[in-house]
């Protein structure tokens, strides 16, 4: 990419324009975020259930309630961005390349994989990151004042907890778009988001469930080969357990993460790029 | 009468012959739609390892053991792939507000009958490519189902209410869907029926776990019979005054949601303005 500036001023008025598009129709918008809220409000009410029969999920690992709870404030996070800023245009993808208005793309003076990955914003989505706010304040404080162990917290958490954020951003941001890049091979690809919730899905709980039996292949697929297993655990794990004492494998994760998220930019870069090469428009 | 059973099995053949043109993509969207269960699994397995083993035997909640809670997982995606209507409310109001409503107002063809058997089209559709997926994913987790199969009446009252749960769903978005007379649009409407569906119906769990007074709340409401209370059935957790009752109770709802759509129907259409051709 040439200006980084440049690029940042795009994104800013790509950002502005859907805003005010979603402006247009603000009792929409205001439904859309209550929509947003409401699911996430339901899945705290099904989690609350839960942990009254239960104090753990998993013997002895450590995701009780309020650790669980920061999980799940994690999840929202990373999904919220995910959602607001790619999910849209992912999906727009797939009808770019079947109606062949995929060439007016190509002939912008712009990186095309940039402006096909930003070009709109979900602002609504981003009502999410409002709960996730909340329900991380919520279970922090009851991990502080608990009885006995209170949490306590460490500076460097709040730089590392941003940090791994935006890598499972990152991480989810490649498998979308290189989810979205086989639209070029197969026609039309509607069944993207489907796809995307079922791959997904895998991250939205402790990657401690997978380690047992058949789990452990499936969770060891899901960590090095499809790194989803990292986008959430990595920075609930940082913010909901104290930073030392840690397992010995805790570190390395975090270590791998960032050559996993590194290593999924490149790759879906080279996906997207190989697809293109496939492009061959769409007829009149 | 035999001329319209003849339109209604026209109808049902036209509707079935559509549905089966994408009979591939089914298959695999219905495979994939299985896959979620594999994270509950592991998720239900971790719940129960963390509870303590008690003397009499595997630790329970609500009375499921780890197995009983996938069996009735899998047992609510049954229920489901009968009671849930996609795109029936949301394509009733649709007609309405296009317009397209008023051919239902000249031909001598009834709307909610038409409707209905389109709708069974849909699932007889479904139902013949799914069946593969289905017993695929019921013989490989086989397993679950620890006391085996119920005796022959209880699958019997077990069909029974999946027949009457794909009633009750389909008049339930009926009325939901006929609401478009009075809103236009009815996506509100829908999201807070899926919503409460969703959490309500028992389909993310057994409705059991919840606590006082939710769950006798909930019992007052017609949305169990479209999850929890054909894989309770199955699973044998109801005993027969329960299960007698039930089903008394869920063709009442079916009953209320007949007439209701009846009525609906009827009040829209003196509401119902069609200008232009």
């Amino acid at each position: 990419m040439e200006s980084p500036r440049r690029y940042l001023g795009i994104l800013g008025a790509f950002a502005r324009n859907s805003l005010m598009r979603d402006m247009a129709f603000r009792a929409d918008f205001l439904i859309e975020c209550a929509s947003s809220v409401s699911w996430a409000l339901m899945n705290v009410g099904l989690y609350a259930i839960i942990f009254r029969h239960t104090r753990m999920i998993g013997h002895d690992t450590g995701w009780g309630r309020d650790e669980f709870f920061v999980f799940m404030a994690t999840t929202w996070f990373v999904h919220a961005i995910v959602q607001a800023l790619f999910m849209p245009n992912a999906e727009e993808f797939s009808e770019l390349i079947r109606t062949g208005n995929l060439d007016f793309a190509l002939l912008k003076p712009i990186d095309t994989q940039f402006l096909v990955s930003f070009r709109k914003v979900d602002w609504s989505a981003l009502s999410n990151l409002l709960s996730a706010g909340l329900l991380l304040a919520i279970s922090l404080r009851g991990l502080a004042r608990r009885e006995p162990n209170p949490l306590t917290f460490d500076p460097v958490t709040l730089f590392l907890y941003p940090f791994y954020v935006m890598c499972g951003v990152a991480i989810l941001y490649s498998v979308m778009i290189a989810l979205a890049s086989t639209s070029i091979w197969l026609g039309r690809n509607q069944t993207l988001y489907d796809f995307w919730f079922y791959i997904t899905n895998f991250s939205r709980y402790p990657m401690e469930i997978y380690q047992r039996g058949w789990g452990r292949p499936l969770g060891a697929f899901f960590t090095f080969i499809v790194p989803v297993l990292v986008v959430v655990n990595v920075p609930a794990r940082l913010l909901a357990q104290p930073l030392v004492p840690r397992a010995s494998w805790e570190w390395p994760l975090a270590g791998f993460t960032v050559v996993a998220t590194t290593g999924s930019l490149a790759a879906s870069r080279w996906v997207f790029q190989r697809a293109l090469a496939s492009y061959r428009s769409a007829s009149s | 009468m035999i001329a319209r059973v003849r339109v209604w099995w026209t109808i049902l053949r036209i509707a079935l012959e559509d549905r089966l043109v994408y009979r591939g993509d089914f298959a695999l969207g219905t495979l994939m739609r299985f896959l979620p269960i594999i994270t509950q699994i592991f998720l239900w397995s971790a719940i129960f390892d963390a509870l303590d083993r008690g003397p009499a035997g595997p630790s329970r909640i609500v009375g499921y053991q780890f197995e009983d809670m996938v069996a009735y997982y899998l047992l609510t995606m049954l229920a489901r792939a009968f009671s849930s209507m996609p795109g029936l409310a949301s394509g009733i109001a649709l007609q309405i507000r296009n317009g397209e409503i008023k051919r239902f107002l000249v031909q001598p063809v009834d709307l909610l009958g038409f409707l209905l058997l389109t709708r069974v089209a849909h699932k007889l559709a479904y139902y013949s490519v799914a069946v593969g997926p289905f017993a695929l994913v019921f013989f490989l987790c086989r397993g679950y189902f620890v006391h085996g199969w119920p005796d022959a009446s209880t699958i019997g009252l077990f069909a029974l209410s999946l027949v009457l749960s794909f009633l009750l769903g389909f008049f339930l978005e009926a009325c939901i869907g006929l609401m478009g007379f009075w809103l236009l649009e009815v996506g509100s409407l829908l999201f807070i029926y899926m919503l409460l569906s969703f959490f309500l119906s028992g389909h993310m769990f057994p409705l059991d776990m919840l606590p006082h007074p939710w769950r006798e709340l909930v019992d007052l409401l017609p949305l169990k019979y479209l999850a929890y209370f054909p894989a309770a059935v199955f699973l044998d957790k109801l005993g027969s005054d329960e299960i007698a009752r039930g089903v008394v109770v869920q063709c009442v709802w079916l009953a209320v949601f007949i007439v209701a759509s009846r009525i609906a129907f009827r009040r829209g259409i003196r509401r119902y303005s069609a200008f232009g051709g």
